[in-house]
């Protein structure tokens, strides 16, 4: 065999494998660690002071006033609104996306796995304010779902659907059925492949084994096919509930004028420059997602990675 | 006695692939049986079409005298031991044994006593409150076999049940299985591809080749009396001399098979150059080229063994060369 070029830096990096991990990890750390994680802390560090009601000035005094102020009913209906709304887009979105992502797993090969990828991945490469605003025309009164409903008259059931209170309205693009349906659509994807990927990692001969043992289909899947799935459930679960927690355009642009918290942050940053009570806002989806994960451990979600 | 399984005229197609082909086959109600033949030879998908993960193209299939060609796996007094062992890996091996009673129905403590009892049975007491992540490769095979074996099937099916383990281990196992199917006097239907484990543990055994059984029947006679060449050159690896060889020694024209073991450096019809030696721990293979065709010699290490070209005499017992019925393949 012929001898490599001398290259003294590969051969002391052989040598030393420490020193080329450190090497590798120094930049992602850095990054992680003090641009990503570090203004996260300095927003969350933001949320123990107080503003000052008459000058507008924060005061940088270490205080719990302002997590006191979340809990006005007007700030609390926010939180609870936006709890319920993302619990709703995310057991939606696993209802609709386990089919999907099972069929991929155990019956898409080849060609059809590539157009069940592309199909998933398709929408996320068009810009999210198109699909908005896609959705908000689809919804609209005027729009094509009304038109449906008229030409298959069953216009009375949409309207008997849009009188309910609470998620009803004018039409469906000012209901919260449609920041519903809005939200559903845009992470869906995040769902699928979650979901997907735990399912592929289930061998055929589980699901076989299962029937051998004298299951019937529907008790495999309670018994075989939801537990071994459901890490990937609480994966995109994770995906879909906090970004919607986070999300401040979909509800500004489709559904009622009542806030969420999103654009409860984004207004009090912005024009009220209420950053503590910003920042104290900002909190409450990583304390919410915080005990998801705890409540879903517990509950043995993890026991099957 | 009553066939346990009976195949008539089944046929497995996927496609174009005619994975099984028009198999026969009876299966005693006490029977160690094994299905044996090379990858790809139809032996795992008749295996398949006995447990219900598949259905056939063609023919029917009853087990103990009910027609189950159709059948779903639920429906099936039979249990399988996968070749992964297929444990579940969100339940703990307590539950994993317990669970074709779970989904049955039986009430909790019945099914924790009959687990305790299937494990004990397999010898792993006490390994109830693991997860098989924790168990090595043969406890979860022990596993598998409770899990099987707690549903007291009428037939155990074992998918190369053996392959996943070590030499020793697997020695071992072969005693345990055949003690524990003698115990419980229920038919297993095994699947290998290893021929000495299909001998050494079988009461019948089967051999597979694309698709079509080659021969059915008692070790012995598929060792010393191999139908067709395929199952003289599978089992056993023996000697297949062609037909102007055979003619020359006995005067008939007819392929015939020379088990290695049977050869030995005496005076005989053959003569041959020594080409080569292989070591095989108790025993010496040595390579003898005569005519043209390789003959394959296997002595006992403390025999007379033969140094490198040199010209040796082959011999045998009479009965050893076994002329073959039929000579395709």
């Amino acid at each position: 065999m012929a001898e490599a070029p001398r290259s003294p830096l590969s051969d002391m990096l052989w040598r030393r494998p420490n020193l080329l991990l450190l090497l590798l990890v120094t930049p992602p750390l850095l990054w992680l660690g003090i641009v990503y994680l570090g203004s996260l802390f300095a927003l969350l560090a933001q949320s123990f002071f107080s503003i000052d009601e008459f000058s507008g000035l924060i005061n940088y005094e270490f205080t719990l006033k302002t997590y006191g102020e979340l809990f006005r009913a007007s700030n609390f209906d926010i939180l609870l609104r936006t709890i319920a709304m993302a619990s709703a887009v995310t057991v939606g979105a696993a209802i609709v996306a386990f089919p999907i992502a099972y069929y991929a797993a155990r019956y898409a090969t080849g060609k059809w796995k590539a157009v069940f990828y592309l199909g998933v991945m398709l929408p996320l490469w068009s810009s999210y304010l198109v699909k908005v605003y896609s959705w908000k025309l689809i919804l609209a009164k005027e729009g094509i779902l009304n038109w449906l409903f008229e030409t298959l008259h069953l216009s009375w059931v949409l309207d008997a659907y849009l009188s309910i209170p609470g998620i009803g309205g004018n039409s469906l693009s000012v209901s919260w059925t449609g920041t519903f349906l809005v939200f559903l659509y845009v992470w869906l994807p995040f769902m699928i492949l979650p979901i997907q990927a735990a399912l592929e990692r289930v061998p055929p001969s589980m699901l076989e084994a299962s029937g051998d043992l004298g299951a019937r289909p529907g008790q495999t899947l309670r018994h075989v096919i939801l537990p071994l799935a459901l890490p990937g459930i609480i994966a995109g679960s994770i995906f879909t509930f906090s970004l919607t927690m986070g999300d401040y355009i979909i509800p500004q642009i489709v559904g009622t004028s009542a806030r969420m918290i999103g654009q409860a942050v984004y207004q009090f940053q912005g024009t009220a420059g209420n950053i503590p009570l910003a920042a104290a806002f900002a909190v409450v989806p990583i304390v919410v997602m915080g005990i998801y994960l705890t409540l879903a451990k517990r509950a043995g979600a993890f026991d099957a990675l | 006695m009553v066939a346990a399984i009976t195949f008539s005229g089944v046929s497995r197609h996927f496609g174009d692939v005619r994975a099984v082909d028009g198999v026969d086959l009876e299966i005693g109600s006490g029977e160690f049986f094994a299905l044996l033949g090379p990858s790809g030879s139809g032996k795992t998908t008749c295996l398949r079409l006995i447990a219900g993960f598949e259905q056939p193209t063609r023919g029917t299939i009853s087990i103990f005298g009910q027609d189950a060609t159709s059948a779903p796996p639920y429906r099936r007094p039979v249990n399988t031991v996968f070749q992964d062992y297929a444990l579940f890996p969100h339940l703990n091996v307590r539950d994993n044994v317990a669970y074709g009673l779970m989904v049955r129905g039986d009430a909790k403590a019945p099914r924790r006593t009959a687990a305790d009892e299937a494990l004990a049975l397999v010898a792993l007491d006490g390994f109830g409150d693991r997860k098989p992540s924790a168990l090595s490769g043969g406890q979860r095979q022990r596993v598998a076999l409770a899990r099987a074996l707690v549903m007291q099937p009428k037939v155990l099916l074992l998918d190369e049940p053996l392959g996943a383990l070590d030499l020793k281990l697997r020695e071992q196992m072969q005693g345990e299985l055949k003690t524990l199917q003698r115990r419980l006097g229920i038919a297993f239907v095994f699947v290998t591809h290893d021929q000495g484990e299909a001998l050494s543990m079988a009461d019948r055994v089967a051999v597979f080749n694309d698709g079509r059984i080659q021969q059915v029947g008692s070790p012995e006679e598929v060792y010393d009396r191999p139908q067709t060449p395929f199952v003289a050159d599978f089992v056993g690896a023996s000697n297949i001399l062609p037909a102007d060889m055979v003619e020359a020694i006995i005067g008939k024209r007819a392929s015939a098979s020379l088990r290695p073991e049977a050869i030995t450096f005496s005076d005989g019809p053959l003569q041959g150059v020594v080409e080569s030696h292989a070591f095989l721990g108790s025993a010496i293979r040595i390579e003898v080229m005569c005519n043209g065709q390789i003959i394959k010699v296997l002595v006992p290490k403390s025999g007379v063994v033969p140094v490198m070209g040199e010209t040796v005499k082959l011999g045998w017992p009479a009965g050893a060369l076994h002329i073959m019925d039929s000579t395709d393949g």
